[in-house]
């Protein structure tokens, strides 16, 4: 071997990535998760934002929003007063950020990208460019999402469900959003498909199915939603997009006048065709906001319990139930919409059925704590809370489920509160726990826990000062999306009074976000480093590599996996935890 | 309990619907405390003590959970078919006869409720979509019809009598609107392209709203309707005033 050939050789060992191969378009898993997560928690952040210009228009109706008006052009808030349109275009950007840009991708894109590969001994994701590919596709769908705020008319305001003819007709922001939304869902399949090749073929020696985290459960069973729920919608946007754009007529019936004129269309077109796609993927998408979350909640559980996950096998049943029934409750959405009793009844019957699997999850979840040693660090306490909070959001799923009772309660703040328990105080804390978990994980340093435990309480409590009076007004017949929340209408005049507290209690959540930002940028330099198990957790990624993983190849050697997932405080044993990779 | 949040109900059927939301509420409470009480003791009694190990087993019976789950179940599955499922028909899919009910079309538009009644020949005068006119006629109704000469159109002024069945042909001109009568606990999407009845019966006299459910554009929060409840006698007296003035328009006309 001459000199030339060893050098060559030596360079191929060190290779140096560059900067942007490392942290840009990087295919490490591990780079693209952060990516997916900083960019979600961005976009989180301006979703919940555009919530809170809303609140101050649905608490003082009419009046110049403080502070903030030089921000917004004069077609959005002239003299400061938020105009009905923009309205409009804020409370469907907000439900489109919150699901499609911040909730999901921060639950599959960054936790899952994260975990996955780690938690079942991969050195990397089964196709790694595929990754960075569904990263980028993703920020391209952000982008083209936030394009819509500045073209003629503003954003998409036809609600984040889009229903035609409303959004047929709606100005050009409609347009970009259904371009956006091509691209978050290419995205999400390209990452759907790589989670699900991942999870079963690169498993560790001796890692069976029954011996995954819940956590990878949740994962599989969400990228399965992903794959099968999502291509529906993708081609009911495209649809949408040629009804607006090339003169076709799938969702438009003829003989429409809209202010005055008689819609120029070929006719013969469905609007309730819409619905059933819109609705065959967004309610499977629930369980894509609420699954990885729940596994978010089972790893915290068990590693604070110091004792095993409760009836591990019956929550992996129950969320493998859960993802076949998500299939067929979608048009319990749909009640009112001249539906007959037949078809109704089905409907109603599979949504009373589909609770079971989530009551025996709940239920096994709350049962876990029992004989526990519980441990209250500030991960734990967002996972604690996320009991009751999805407990409510799950019961008040019921009047709601039931079409008779459905009637009162259809399209009022009843159903906004509902999902909302799940959604924020669901799986929202489930995503702050898993930060804090996790955080020195990716970091090798640990959040402050003061810092931490200021956030949690400030945020339970101003969460459901936001979300519980909504049962109230919903209650009292108050329908959603109400511009001016309620004031024309003599039925929500009682209930008024709570506009107001819902929207100090948003402020006040957003406030009490700040100690979570502080405590997140300031850990990364200051935080305490930590150990590489700085949990004393048994799963692989605590166990068998150090905090931050090796940075190629996750493991210094691929673990072989011995026995189930939380095998805390096995009698006999000296330690209150037996790694999944003990021999 | 319950009853004093929820709008007062002067529909017939509107007690068995509000029955049943509040004794669904009823066993939402139970669950919730129940699972309440269980999840505090378990957070006091098994906090993190010196010296003490957790119990690798937890509680034994391995079947509560499902057990617990198959039991509310059950019992929403009665609520479902004992209660939802004949409500929804009785209250969604059982028509009066025509002519024992007063008939009323009911067309949302961006942003108001046209309402037509056909008239004391209790025949609907044609329309057609080419004679819109927003502010005269925002029906397109066709006045060369004879059917039609003794039509009453409104906008936003819905009248019935009570104690007669009401049978409304809910439509649309745009986009999607859902018409919500709070007090009737009466709520039904129009949708463009279908014509979908209604049917609701008043038990007192009064005046209420309409509301519109579904987002239809910027105007949404302003789709407000009226909704006045008469005796038959004063609501015979109202439609005639109203005939009498549709006449003597048409004949300007």
């Amino acid at each position: 071997m001459d000199a030339t050939t060893v050098n060559l050789h030596k360079t191929h060992d060190h290779h140096e990535e560059s900067f942007i191969r490392k942290y840009v378009f990087s295919v490490d898993h591990k780079v693209i998760g952060i990516q997916y997560g900083i960019t979600a928690l961005i976009f989180l952040f301006f979703g919940f934002t555009l919530m809170m210009i809303m609140r101050w228009q649905l608490a003082y109706p009419g009046e110049p929003i403080p502070f903030i008006s030089s921000w917004f052009s004069e077609t959005s808030m002239p003299g400061g007063i938020m105009l009905p349109e923009f309205y409009n275009s804020l409370g469907a950007m907000h439900g489109t950020i919150m699901v499609f840009l911040g909730v999901v991708p921060l639950a599959v894109g960054a936790f899952g990208n994260y975990l996955v590969p780690i938690q079942i001994g991969a050195p990397d994701m089964a196709f790694p460019k595929l990754n960075m590919a569904s990263y980028w596709v993703y920020f391209i769908g952000g982008i083209v999402m936030l394009v819509g705020f500045f073209v003629p008319g503003g954003a998409a305001n036809s609600g984040w469900t889009a229903y035609p003819p409303l959004s047929n007709i709606a100005t050009t922001g409609q347009t970009v959003w259904l371009f956006g939304m091509v691209f978050l869902i290419t995205s999400s399949l390209l990452g759907s498909v790589n989670i699900i090749v991942t999870i079963i073929q690169l498993r560790a020696e001796g890692l069976s199915f029954m011996r995954l985290p819940f956590f990878v459960w949740g994962q599989l069973v969400t990228s399965f939603l992903l794959l099968l729920a999502f291509p529906p919608l993708e081609a009911a946007g495209v649809l949408q997009l040629m009804d607006r754009l090339a003169g076709t007529s799938f969702f438009m019936p003829s003989g429409l006048v809209v202010s005055g004129q008689v819609l120029e269309v070929s006719g013969g077109g469905s609007p309730l065709l819409w619905q059933h796609l819109f609705w065959f993927l967004a309610h499977p998408e629930v369980y894509v906001l609420i699954l990885p979350a729940m596994g978010i909640i089972a790893e915290i559980i068990a590693n604070n319990t110091r004792k095993p996950l409760w009836g591990y096998k019956s929550i992996v049943y129950s969320a493998i139930f859960l993802g076949f029934m998500s299939f067929i409750v979608w048009a319990h959405h749909m009640y009112i919409t001249g539906m007959g009793t037949t078809i109704n009844s089905f409907f109603q019957t599979t949504t009373m059925i589909i609770s079971i699997p989530s009551i025996i999850i709940l239920t096994s979840l709350m049962i876990s704590l029992w004989g526990g040693s519980i441990r209250f660090n500030t991960p734990m306490l967002f996972a604690l809370a996320f009991l009751p909070m999805f407990g409510i959001g799950g019961l008040t799923g019921l009047p709601l489920g039931l079409s008779a009772s459905d009637i009162p309660l259809h399209d009022t703040y009843y159903v906004i509160g509902h999902f909302h328990y799940i959604v924020a105080p669901g799986t929202i804390f489930a995503l702050f726990a898993g930060i804090y978990y996790w955080y020195p994980k990716v970091t090798g340093r640990a959040m402050n826990e003061f810092l931490g435990k200021i956030h949690f309480w400030f945020s339970l409590i101003f969460i459901n000062g936001i979300f519980f009076p909504m049962f109230i007004v919903g209650l009292a017949g108050v329908s959603r999306r109400l511009y001016d929340g309620g004031a024309s209408y003599a039925h929500a005049q009682d209930i008024l009074y709570l506009n107001e507290l819902m929207s100090v209690s948003a402020w006040l959540l957003g406030l009490a976000q700040i100690p979570f930002i502080i405590n997140f940028f300031m850990s990364m330099f200051n935080g305490k480093k930590t150990e590489a198990n700085h949990w004393q957790a048994t799963t692989l990624e605590w166990a068998a590599t150090p905090s931050p993983p090796v940075p190629h190849a996750n493991f210094i050697e691929i673990p072989k996996v011995y026995r189930g997932p939380y095998e805390y405080s096995v009698p006999g044993h000296s330690t209150d935890f037996t790694p999944q990779n003990q021999a | 309990m319950l009853e004093k949040y929820l709008p007062v109900n002067i529909s017939t059927h509107g007690g068995e619907i509000d029955t049943l939301l509040i004794n669904l509420h009823y066993l939402m409470l139970v669950l919730f405390v129940g699972g309440i009480i269980f999840y505090l003791i378990a957070l006091v009694k098994f906090r993190q003590k010196e010296g003490c190990k957790a119990n690798y087993t937890g509680i034994k019976n391995t079947k509560i959970a499902v057990a617990l789950a198959l039991v509310v179940a059950v019992v929403e599955l009665v609520f479902d078919v004992m209660y939802s499922v004949p409500i929804w028909a009785n209250v969604t899919a059982t028509f009066p006869e025509p002519k024992d009910a007063l008939e009323v079309r009911i067309i949302a538009q961006q942003f108001a409720w046209n309402i037509h009644y056909a008239g004391p020949d209790g025949k609907f005068g044609k329309t057609d979509p080419k004679l819109i006119d927003e502010t005269d006629n925002p029906l397109g109704l066709d006045r060369e019809d004879a059917n039609a000469k003794d039509d009453v159109t409104t906008v936003n002024q819905l009248h019935v009598p009570i104690n007669k069945p009401v049978l409304v042909y809910l439509s649309t001109k745009d986009v999607i609107h859902s018409f919500s009568l709070p007090v009737m606990r009466v709520k039904q999407d129009a949708i463009p392209g279908m014509i979908i009845p209604v049917t609701f019966q008043a038990t007192k006299t009064g005046e209420y709203q309409i509301a519109c459910a579904q987002l239809c554009g910027l105007g949404h929060y302003r789709m407000v309707g009226f909704f006045t409840t008469h005796t038959q006698e004063d609501f015979d007296n109202w439609m005639s005033g109203q005939v009498e003035a549709a006449k003597a328009s048409d004949s300007e006309w």
